[in-house]
């Protein structure tokens, strides 16, 4: 069962790259809108191997970096902090809930007025899509860790660092991996939108480059890049926290 | 996630919290880079007040109403179906969850390419962004219905269409609520990213320009309107959400 599901999945996905592949092929895609699937790919290996892009896609990593790792500290111990604060989280719980609904990316010319056009406007959207869900998913987990886990704590008189490192953190684990995906996803839409909308460098920022310079090749090399690269990462998290959930007895 | 029921109080301190913040934050950085709250909203209503301005709302809220229209009726069109059908449901299950965390912004020169720089760009876009969340959550809300329920729409004979609507929409309500509060939200963020690049009207247009002249009092009135709109809508579509999941508990 599993097995066949597995390769009905490959079967779709390849499928749909061949009927584009196949479209395009025989000019039902003209060249002007897309070219076909097997050049973007021979394009990105090539535009690699020339190393020219490589000063974005390094500019694109780091800021992604940095605002990932900011977002995942903060929103770590902005969670622990409100989750030992019930009356704070009590208001805070309706701008957690509408958050997400508030398209951030209207706030990017005002941080660009703020701070100019730089990385810091960038690294800004980066950690504002994802420190909140870092947040909520943080105090989830702490929501669900049962009490007799921390009584069992009282009872083996664990000091309150040994009882975190030992029980709450590893009972909450599971919602702050989900916490952590997340992240990762949105700080990487969050980074490569405001590049995308308006930047100086990065991957993004090739991509409206390319776009307006009526570049096909490269900029369908670099949004597959782009997609792959992401894909790859999520789908690794993924398959890394379907293991820790077996691991832990969840599934 | 569905935080719990909000009290009216709490959010008075909430958003009387959030416009100290921002009275603060405008006497630190000073009026060339923001405007303060009260300034802001009177230029906002001032600009509401003017002709040359409602092109724009109309032109955002019809690629954004037309989005929506997609992501809905084809979000749970397809998601019924991968609900109730259990093989397609796995099969395409992480291929939305892929499709949902990629930076659709990258695929955006294609949708132009492919639409043009007209309307249809931009509700494609708002679309794309819309339409996964929807089509997860109902997937999710009719593969948990009770088995018994459609076992006894089975046992009626009921063609898929009627199935669908007497029975796995009213049973799976709640949670396709949930999911269309997500989808309303993606698809007034795709049509604004859309607007902000490559688009000559619209909202997300106005903003772009407003970075260009430097009008801080625009960027700041559009941006509060923005985000009024879509808080307003959310708490309404909360309300209506808690109501639903009370009353199936």
């Amino acid at each position: 069962m599993r097995l066949r599901t597995n390769v009905l999945r490959i079967a779709v996905v390849l499928g749909a790259f061949l009927a584009v592949e196949l479209l395009s092929r025989i000019g039902a895609i003209p060249r002007v809108m897309m070219i076909p699937p097997s050049e973007m790919l021979i394009a990105l290996v090539r535009l690699l191997l020339s190393g020219r892009m490589n000063v974005h896609i390094a500019i694109t990593l780091r800021n992604v970096g940095i605002a990932l790792t900011s977002a995942l500290l903060l929103g770590f111990v902005g969670g622990v902090v409100v989750h030992a604060l019930p009356r704070l989280r009590r208001i805070l719980d309706p701008l957690f809930a509408s958050y997400y609904s508030i398209p951030i990316f209207v706030f990017y010319p005002l941080f660009i007025v703020i701070f100019g056009m730089g990385s810091i406007p960038l690294i800004i959207m980066g950690f504002l899509s994802a420190v909140v869900a870092m947040v909520i998913n943080t105090l989830n987990g702490l929501d669900r860790v049962p009490r007799v886990f921390r009584k069992t704590a009282q009872v083996f008189q664990m000091t309150r660092a040994r009882a975190v490192c030992l029980i709450i953190l590893p009972a909450a684990a599971a919602n702050i991996f989900t916490g952590i995906k997340l992240a990762v996803a949105y700080a990487f839409i969050g980074v490569i939108a405001a590049e995308f909308i308006l930047s100086g460098g990065g991957i993004g920022y090739q991509i409206s480059f390319t776009y307006y310079a009526f570049d096909n090749n490269t900029m369908y090399a670099l949004i597959l890049l782009i997609l792959v690269l992401v894909t790859v990462i999520n789908m690794s998290l993924y398959v890394w926290e379907r293991r820790l959930l077996t691991r832990m007895g969840r599934r | 996630m569905r935080p719990s029921k909000p009290h009216t109080a709490d959010v008075f301190i909430l958003v009387g919290g959030l416009l100290l913040f921002w009275q603060v934050l405008f006497l630190l950085v000073g009026e060339l880079a923001i405007t303060p709250p009260l300034d802001t909203l009177l230029y906002a209503i001032r600009l509401l007040g003017r002709e040359r301005f409602w092109p724009h709302v109309v032109e955002t809220a019809t690629a954004f109403a037309a989005g929506l229209a997609i992501s809905v009726v084809g979000g749970l069109a397809i998601g019924l179906s991968l609900g109730f059908h259990r093989l397609s449901g796995e099969v395409f299950e992480p291929i939305l969850t892929a499709l949902y965390s990629i930076p659709k912004v990258t695929l955006y020169p294609m949708i132009l390419l492919i639409f043009g720089i007209r309307m249809s760009a931009k509700v494609a876009f708002g679309t794309i962004h819309g339409i996964v969340p929807i089509i997860i959550f109902t997937m999710d809300a009719v593969r948990n219905i009770k088995p018994v329920y459609i076992k006894t729409g089975r046992l009626y004979h009921l063609d898929p269409a009627t199935m669908a609507r007497t029975i796995l929409v009213p049973a799976a309500l709640p949670e396709i609520v949930t999911g269309l509060r997500v989808g309303f939200s993606l698809t007034l963020i795709g049509t604004l990213i859309g607007e902000m690049f490559g688009s000559l009207q619209g909202l997300g247009f106005v903003l772009m320009r407003a970075i260009g002249l430097h009008d801080v009092k625009t960027i700041m009135a559009v941006t509060l309107l923005l985000v009024a709109f879509a808080a307003s809508i959310n708490t309404i579509l909360l309300v209506i959400d808690h109501r639903l999941h009370e009353r199936a508990i």
